[in-house]
This record gives structure tokens, C-alpha cells and sequence, in this order.
């Protein structure tokens, strides 16, 4: 439906998009996802028609772009727009049906059809009709541009951050929205900020970056750390929401390096935070030995870290204590998580290594309980203080800030 | 309502305010004349064209004598009362056709200011944004000033001043094929100020004339004839037919150029035919009556505030109260004992009633 084929788009002195290849199929909603200037709004700005490429071409069901008139575009591709000077007293009604203008002639000053009221119906802004444009909300300003986007009855739909400036059910909301009107058979390409949002909604993230689409397809296969790190110069962890079943993803601002690694003790949510707050503090991070399955084990892989893994209720095999025995080796400090740890862990904890203990809730009796257990030795005496003491402080911090 | 019947309703109000504005304006003057008569007068006055001819004219040109085409109409009078002869020749040969310019420059102004603060989504834009008023001074002046040097009579140097610059400011003012309306504001000022600079070196240069060439400035109706109105009101009621076909246009652009660009208006055209066409009228105005100020400016704002902001409505509605409030303020101008240029008065009411609408907060951003 909409083809943009090696455009190149210079503005000013700056190259903003570099040969952008890109396809939305008929019914389907592209999000176009990226850094801040990436060049999101250049693109869609092509697709509708308001700016040329200086190479390449689009095309909308066959038909170039840059060679259709404003007018005969406009009955093609309807635009919401990020921002619009609303700052003058027109009514809602008004408004939506200046999205008719494509169908009228010049002189045809009739007002008020069937397709604005249908407009303002789905949109849920009918109530809004005579209220002046500007003295409604935010999110029913944005729902009132979808509407006149609506009343201009395109095939296709552009949309430039449609839930920038919208609280959580009015993101929703409009997203759903576009949702509904794409499983209806329009094809939708919408600049997304909001990378969760985007995987929730879209069929297909285009995700730019440097003037090109870096990656292109399904959003888990986009939405992942090495495509989406160098493109938002961040750190990420990429995890299912399990609420949608989408990619969600976390950014880290300034995920330090360090040369040092975790390992942490213990299972379920309390060794997740634990592993999170290590890794998060620029740790190497690994744990164990947790279920399959298991938030903490699920966190690991999200974080691209080891998780050492053995079913429950089961016997803990050679290899597994092995694994154990490895992580526990190449950590330089042990963080302890639980008051129960699994046998294998327990075997190499008396070995003199650093212990950090952590178990929410856990009173000096258990804690000398489980020195006595480990070999009745000073869980620091062996490590270099600082090191240490850093995690315990990054330990600190990250789970103050979770909280 | 729609907005049609709207423009209709208030059309039509403002039209009989109009008529009742002129007849009563006709009644005022140094010579008392009977209401009545007055009335009777007016009507006699009317015209309909029922015709247009061609005949040549002579223009004096350097001195020589050319025959120059001129389009001319045919009227009927439908009206025909007999009136006393001395009552009849003031009020239509002297009273009338100084209501009926005012009428028209008052029509013409108002109509491009709405125009103008619609297409710039400026509050502040008047008809003489683009520099169409510094251009008719300038002709105007400079025929003043320097009558040998310029062959054409005055209200045709003013009108081709007036386009001359407000042409220049668009080519000045557009790059690639675009041309951004705060580049053509600025491009606009920027004229404006150097234009002042040449119109205050040649009023330095007028001599004798000076007085003559100040009066222009202000802004007058005086010496107004019918020739005057013959060719300003069909120019400006047929570029007033075309502002209004764009009336709708002017709305859509008012949501902003990308908007109205993604809404299937050619905005670049559309802004083009506006500007033109508006400096046009403008050009029209200010050749016959010289710079009024204000007429432009405040009658669409309190015309926005009754209406709203739909050009459909606004621009008819704008026109015939800038016609009314221009037939009102030059009789004022010629009530007193010593005549006053209108610009004068347009400005020493205009300008507190418009304060006095800011203080109360009813007149916003457009």
C-alpha cells in the first residue's frame, strides 16, 4: 500500500533520512520507532505529502507521491498531527469537518455530513461538538485531530506521535482506536515514541536510526538489545509484559562497566530484584540455581546473564553443581538472598568467598545460624573491602530506588 | 445555523445598517436639506448597470495627448423624484459620492484585514503588512513632490506603487516556490521602513506642496467623485468575490500551512492568489483615499468577537462594517467646523475602543 523506496531527505545542512526503504502492507499498522531526530516525523512528513525527497520515492497504492496534488492525496492519506495551532475559537465541529475539504469544492459550503458525525461518534467526541476547540483537554484534542483525520474517509492513515502528550487510559484509548480502524482494513503508519506502547499495537516496528531503518519486522524481533542499545545509546532489558504479551523495555541511563561480577543466591522475586539491582549497578550478574521459569531465572535471560537452572523438588545433578560451583568461582562476590539456600550453592559457600547478605527480613540469629552452617567464617574476610562495599551500596540504591 | 445563512443574516443587517448610515451620513453638511429630500435624493442616485461598452479616453502623457480604451457601464435609474435642483446637485453631486468612496474604501480595507490577519494567523496584520500602503505613498508622494518627473496622475502612481511593493516583498520574501509568512511579515517590515525613509526625503524635497503631500498621508476623502467610485467598487467587489471563494480555504489554513497542506488545500497557491488579490483591493483603497489606518485592523477583530472565526461569515459581515464604520468616521471628518482627514479620525476612535475591547479581554489571538 504505501512503498518508500531509497528516500533521502536533506534539511538545512543536515542529512535526515539516508535511503529509507520501507513497506506498510494494506490493513496493517507500521509503527516507526527511534531515537529523538531520528527522523520519524521526516518520514511521515514524505509519506503525506509535505515534503519531497530530494531522492527516491513514495508511493501510495501505486500512485507517487510527490506527482498527486495536494487534493488528490488528501482523499488517500489523512494525517494526525503532533502539534496544530488550535488557538482560535472554532468549534469542534468545525474542525472535524475541515476534514471534509478534500471532498468539497471551493463553494460548496455545506457543513455538517454524515461522515463528521460519524467521526465524532467513533472518536467519542460528539458531546465535545459545539464546545470551542480551545477549551478542551489535551486528550480530547488529540481524539478530536483523529476524528477530522477520520471525516477525510483515506485508506490511509499517517499519525505523528498520537499519545505524546496523553496520560495512560487516553494513550490507551486512541491506540485502541487505531487499532480498531487498521482491523477494519485501513493501513496506518504512526510515529511512536513510547517503545512499549509501540510493540503493544503495531503488526510491524520500522525502528530508525542514523537516517535508515535499522531493523524492520514483528516488534520481538526489533525490540531487541543489540538492535534497539545503539540506536537510543542506552542499556536495555527487553522482557515480556506479562499483562499484553509484548516486548517491554527498560532503559538504563548510564549503565556503568564495571569488571567485577555477582552471583546471586536464592530464587523468585527477592533474588530478581537482587540480580536487577547487581546488573543494573554495571555487575556481570549470575544466578542460582533457580527453576525454570522462575521470575529470577526469566530476569537472567532478559538480561542476557546466567541462570543456573535445575526443576524443582528434584535432585540436583552432577552437572548443575558443576554450573554451580563455576558461577560461584568466577563471581567476586556472593550475594545471599535467601535463608534457604539450595544444597548445591550451600556446598561452596564455606570456601572463604564473600558473602553479601541480603534476605529481607532476616534477623542476626538466622544470619549467625547460617554462618555457623557455612563454616562459621567471616563472610568479607577475604575479598578487598571496596569491592564489597560497592555492592552493598549499589544493593542499597537500587533497591531503595524500586521502591 | 450554517454558516451561509449565517454570512446571509448578518449580510443583510449590516447592509440596511449600511443604507441608513449613508442616507443619514448625506443629511449632515454645511447646507441644511430636508430628510426627506434627503432620502429621495439618495434613491434618485442609484444605479444599476445594465451595460458595458468601451470608449476612448484621452490621457496627457508628457505633455501629449493619447487616446486610452476605458471599460464604461451603462446604468439605469430606477428611481426618478423630482426634487428641488439646488438639494438634489448637493447631495448627489457633492455629498454622495464621498459616502459612497468612503463606503467602498471602507469595504475594501476591512475585507483584505480580515484576509490579512486570517492568512498570517497574526492579530497584528492590517492590509499594509506587505508594504501596499508605504508603495501608494510612495507613488503618491513622489507625484506630489516631483509632479514632472512622474506621467501618470497620482491615483494611478499610488496604485502602482502599492502593487509594485507588495510584489517585491513576496519575491523578496519567497525561496524555492515557498514563501513562509513570517519571512513575508519581516520582508514586509523591512520595506516598509526603507519605503519611509524614501517617502521622508521626499517630503523634505516637496517644498511648496509639502502641506498637500501630508493631507495624502493622513489619509482623506475630500474632492471624492463618482468617477472615483465607478472604477474602485466593481474592483472591489469583484476581488472581494474572490477572497470570498476562499474563505474556506482561509479557515482550513488557519489550523496551520502542514495541516492545511495535509487537508488538500495548495497552500502555497492559495496564499498566493490571497495576497494578490488582497493587495489589489488594498492598492484600490489607499490609491483614491491615501493611508487610513486602522479601518483594516480593528473592524475584523470586533467583527471575530460577534461572529467568530469563520471567514465565510467574517469576511461579508467585516466588509460592510468597514464600509459603515468608514461612512461613519468621514462624516464625523466633515462635521466639524474645519474638515479633518478621516485617517485622522479612523485612528482617535478606533484605537480607545479597540483598547477599551483589550482591557476586557475580548480580543484574543485570532
Amino acid at each position: 500500500m504505501i512503498d518508500v523506496d531509497g528516500v533521502h531527505v536533506t534539511l538545512g545542512e543536515t542529512a535526515v533520512l539516508t535511503g529509507v526503504d520501507c513497506l506498510v502492507e494494506r490493513g496493517e499498522l507500521l509503527g516507526l520507532v527511534g531515537p529523538n531526530g531520528a527522523g520519524k516525523t521526516t518520514l511521515l512528513r514524505t509519506v503525506n505529502g509535505l515534503l519531497e525527497p530530494d531522492a527516491g520515492t513514495v508511493t501510495v497504492d501505486g500512485d507517487d507521491v510527490a506527482a498527486l496534488g495536494s487534493k488528490a492525496l488528501s482523499r488517500r492519506v489523512a494525517t494526525v498531527p503532533q502539534t496544530t495551532s488550535l488557538e482560535f475559537a472554532f468549534t469542534v465541529e468545525e474542525v472535524v469537518e475541515m476534514g471534509r475539504t478534500p471532498h468539497r469544492s471551493r463553494l460548496d459550503w455545506t457543513d455538517a455530513t454524515a461522515a463528521v458525525e460519524r467521526a465524532l461518534a467513533r472518536t467519542e467526541t460528539s458531546h465535545l461538538a459545539d464546545r470551542p476547540v480551545d477549551a478542551i483537554s489535551g486528550g480530547e484534542r488529540q481524539r478530536v485531530l483523529l476524528a477530522r483525520a477520520l471525516a477525510q474517509e483515506a485508506p490511509v492513515l499517517v499519525l505523528d506521535e498520537p499519545t505524546a502528550s496523553l496520560d495512560v487510559n487516553h494513550q490507551v484509548r486512541v491506540l485502541e482506536l487505531v487499532r480498531e480502524l487498521v482491523d477494519e482494513g485501513r493501513t496506518v503508519v504512526a510515529a511512536i515514541h513510547d517503545l512499549d506502547l509501540a510493540a503493544r499495537y503495531c503488526d510491524r516496528l520500522a525502528l530508525l536510526h542514523d537516517g535508515h531503518v535499522a531493523a524492520a519486522g514483528p516488534p520481538a524481533s526489533v525490540l531487541t538489545p543489540a538492535n534497539v542499545e545503539p540506536a537510543f545509546e542506552t542499556a536495555v532489558a527487553v522482557s515480556e509484559a506479562e499483562l499484553t504479551g509484548a516486548p517491554r523495555v527498560t532503559a538504563v541511563a548510564d549503565r556503568p562497566a564495571r569488571d567485577c561480577r555477582v552471583h546471586v543466591v536464592g530464587t523468585g522475586r527477592p533474588a530478581a530484584r537482587a540480580l536487577g539491582a547487581c546488573w543494573r549497578a554495571g555487575f556481570e550478574a549470575s544466578v542460582g540455581v533457580v527453576p525454570p521459569g522462575d521470575v529470577a531465572a526469566t530476569l537472567a535471560t532478559d538480561l542476557g546473564a546466567t541462570a543456573v537452572t535445575a526443576p524443582p523438588f528434584a535432585a540436583i545433578d552432577r552437572a548443575t553443581r558443576e554450573a554451580v560451583r563455576d558461577a560461584l568461582d568466577a563471581a567476586d562476590v556472593v550475594v545471599l538472598t535467601t535463608e534457604a539456600p539450595d544444597p548445591a550453592s550451600v556446598e561452596h559457600l564455606d570456601d572463604g568467598r564473600a558473602v553479601v547478605d541480603w534476605r529481607d527480613g532476616v534477623d542476626a540469629d538466622a544470619v549467625d545460624a547460617l554462618d555457623a552452617e557455612a563454616g562459621g567464617e567471616s563472610p568479607q574476610s577475604d575479598r578487598p573491602p571496596a569491592v564489597v562495599a560497592a555492592v552493598l551500596d549499589e544493593l542499597d540504591e537500587g533497591v531503595t530506588g524500586d521502591d | 445555523m450554517r454558516p451561509s445563512a449565517r454570512a446571509g443574516l448578518w449580510s443583510g443587517g449590516l447592509l440596511v445598517t449600511l443604507a441608513v448610515a449613508a442616507v443619514a451620513s448625506a443629511a449632515v453638511g454645511p447646507v441644511h436639506v430636508d430628510a426627506l429630500v434627503v432620502a429621495k435624493a439618495c434613491l434618485n442616485a442609484i444605479g444599476l448597470p445594465t451595460g458595458l461598452g468601451v470608449r476612448l479616453a484621452d490621457a496627457t502623457a508628457l505633455g501629449a495627448s493619447l487616446p486610452v480604451p476605458v471599460p464604461v457601464i451603462d446604468y439605469a435609474y430606477p428611481f426618478d423624484f423630482a426634487l428641488p435642483g439646488t438639494a438634489e446637485t448637493i447631495v448627489r453631486r457633492l455629498r454622495l459620492p464621498r459616502i459612497a468612496l468612503a463606503a467602498v474604501v471602507g469595504f475594501a480595507l476591512a475585507s483584505a484585514g480580515a484576509v490579512m490577519q486570517g492568512f498570517f494567523r497574526n492579530p497584528m496584520a492590517d492590509p499594509s503588512i506587505v508594504g501596499v500602503s508605504s508603495g501608494a505613498a510612495v507613488g503618491a508622494v513622489a507625484t506630489i513632490a516631483l509632479p514632472l518627473a512622474i506621467p501618470f496622475g497620482l491615483q494611478a502612481a499610488a496604485f502602482v506603487g502599492a502593487l509594485v511593493t507588495a510584489f517585491a516583498v513576496y519575491v523578496i520574501a519567497t525561496t524555492d516556490g515557498r514563501t513562509p509568512v513570517a519571512t513575508l511579515l519581516l520582508a514586509g517590515i523591512a520595506v516598509q521602513t526603507f519605503l519611509g525613509a524614501v517617502i521622508s526625503y521626499l517630503l523634505l524635497q516637496s517644498g511648496e506642496s509639502l502641506e498637500q503631500a501630508v493631507y495624502w498621508l493622513m489619509g482623506h476623502l475630500r474632492n471624492s467623485s463618482w468617477a472615483e467610485v465607478e472604477v474602485t467598487l466593481p474592483l472591489a467587489i469583484l476581488a472581494f468575490a474572490v477572497l470570498l471563494a476562499y474563505a474556506r480555504d482561509l479557515n482550513v489554513m488557519l489550523l496551520g500551512e502542514g495541516d492545511a497542506q495535509a487537508l488538500g488545500i495548495e497552500v502555497e497557491r492559495s496564499k498566493r492568489i490571497l495576497l494578490a488579490v488582497s493587495s489589489v483591493i488594498t492598492a484600490a483603497a489607499v490609491a483614491v483615499a491615501g493611508v487610513i489606518g486602522f479601518v483594516g485592523l480593528i473592524v475584523p477583530h470586533v467583527m471575530r468577537l460577534l461572529v467568530g472565526p469563520d471567514h465565510r461569515v467574517l469576511l461579508p459581515t467585516s466588509a460592510l462594517a468597514g464600509a459603515t464604520f468608514l461612512v461613519l468616521t468621514d462624516t464625523l471628518a466633515r462635521a466639524g467646523p474645519v474638515e479633518l482627514p478621516v485617517g485622522i479620525v479612523t485612528a482617535a476612535f478606533g484605537a480607545p475602543f479597540f483598547l477599551f475591547l483589550l482591557r476586557r479581554r475580548e480580543v484574543h489571538a485570532l
